[in-house]
């Protein structure tokens, strides 16, 4: 198979339209993966199963991802006064980059025994925005595994022909695999409890915990 | 009855026992167990009802398929909270006397599923258990022990006064309220009449 920044200027002359990037994966081993725009995935993975020198036939996998909101600190020199004069001081700026879901599809190709390559789409958000095209009507080994993560994570895939809860029950509200997700406290787990465990343990049983 | 004249008919060839041993001797000996299985204790079980383990000499390999002609209930597996409410549902479609054997770590407490968010902690949450059964799988040996020592609580039954069994009493329950499935967990999230939280004492 071809080296992804090569797929990547193939594809990008085909779609001109389409978004792509390479994310590198540091671990040695693993596949380097391509992020390509919730607009043209769909389009890109037709590619990628139909191109004579691709021929990526299989759906291996199909994964999901959260990433929360997270804070960036940012050293920037500027200018300020200071006892008349002006000089040139480092700031810390802080800033917020918005966090999303994402959905991390494994192809590879039985006839020409070549993959894995990974391909990765982006929601918007995680709140409201968190749409992302199907591949059920490509693969349907999709089908499923994009139900769990529709159940899991709250991905909505536009196109996908049943998407209905896979594990949990219809009118269940959360998203369990989210990492902001907070289980129903309905157990008690460990004989001597530390950490998160132990502050659970003290809001059960407040008074022993006080009394020693 | 006068012991001498027991032991002057057994002589005879003739035995004297009580109704009620009569009657506890019966049904001890005749469980029929429901046969479903929620996880890999199912399995256990399976072979526990099979040729090496022979549940047929505690006379109860009868499984059946159908709640209405079952009076065992046996909790092989995971319980997980999409499944309890159907748990207790077909608890109820059984005619009494019925009983309850919660078998392995995940039907007594979740077991090592314990921390999952989607797992019933304990099938003794929304049942009366009479017998648990550790164990992760518990051997079918261990299942055996617990229909044995359930033939034991059924042969000690009283058939009158106040601490006769549930299915002579007129006050006690037959059926147990079916959870729901609400928006974040089971509702309610157990039957505050069957079970309660332990009282731990911890160490500062």
């Amino acid at each position: 198979m071809e080296t992804l920044p090569q797929l990547k200027t193939r594809l990008a002359a085909a779609f001109p339209k389409a978004r792509l990037e390479i994310v590198p994966n540091g671990s040695p081993g693993n596949p380097d993966s391509l992020w390509v725009d919730a607009a043209s995935g769909l389009k890109v993975a037709g590619f990628l199963k139909n191109d004579a020198a691709l021929q990526l036939d299989f759906l291996s996998n199909v994964t999901g991802l959260d990433w929360l909101d997270k804070t960036v600190t940012e050293k920037v020199r500027v200018k300020r006064e200071f006892k008349g004069q002006e000089i040139e001081v480092d700031e810390i700026l802080e800033k917020i980059v918005p966090g999303y879901l994402e959905v991390v599809y494994h192809f590879y190709s039985t006839p020409l025994r070549h993959g894995p390559l990974v391909l990765r789409m982006r929601t918007e958000n995680r709140t409201d925005r968190t749409h992302l095209p199907s591949l059920v009507p490509l693969y349907r080994s999709a089908e499923f595994q994009e139900r769990e993560i529709y159940d899991l994570y709250g991905v909505i895939f536009d196109g996908h022909p049943d998407l209905r809860r896979l594990l949990m029950w219809e009118g269940f509200a959360d998203h369990p695999m989210r990492k902001d997700y907070c289980e129903p406290d309905d157990y008690e787990y460990e004989p001597t409890p530390h950490g998160a465990l132990l502050e659970k343990a003290r809001r059960h049983y407040p008074r022993e915990a006080a009394h020693g | 009855m006068d012991q001498a004249l027991i032991s002057e008919l057994k002589r005879q060839g003739v035995i004297t026992i009580g109704l009620e041993t009569l009657y506890n001797w019966g049904r001890s000996n005749s469980i029929w167990p429901l046969g479903f299985g929620l996880a890999c204790c199912a399995i256990e079980m399976i072979a526990a009802s099979m040729a090496r383990f022979d549940l047929a000499r505690f006379g109860a390999e009868v499984f059946r398929p159908s709640p209405r002609q079952a009076d065992l209930m046996i909790v092989a597996g995971t319980v997980t909270k999409k499944m309890a409410p159907q748990v207790v549902r077909l608890y109820n479609q059984m005619p009494e006397p019925k009983y309850v054997i919660a078998m392995g770590a995940c039907a007594i407490s979740g077991g090592p599923f314990k921390q999952g968010y989607n797992v019933l902690k304990g099938v003794d949450r929304f049942l009366p258990v009479d017998v648990h059964i550790p164990g992760c799988p518990p051997r079918p040996e261990a299942l055996i022990h617990a229909l044995m020592t359930l033939q034991r609580i059924i042969s000690g039954q009283k058939l009158t006064g106040p601490d006769r069994p549930r299915h002579l009493r007129t006050d006690a329950p037959a059926e147990y309220p079916v959870p729901t499935h609400g928006a974040h967990d089971l509702e309610p999230a157990r039957n505050s009449s069957l079970w309660r939280p332990l009282k731990i004492t911890r160490e500062a």
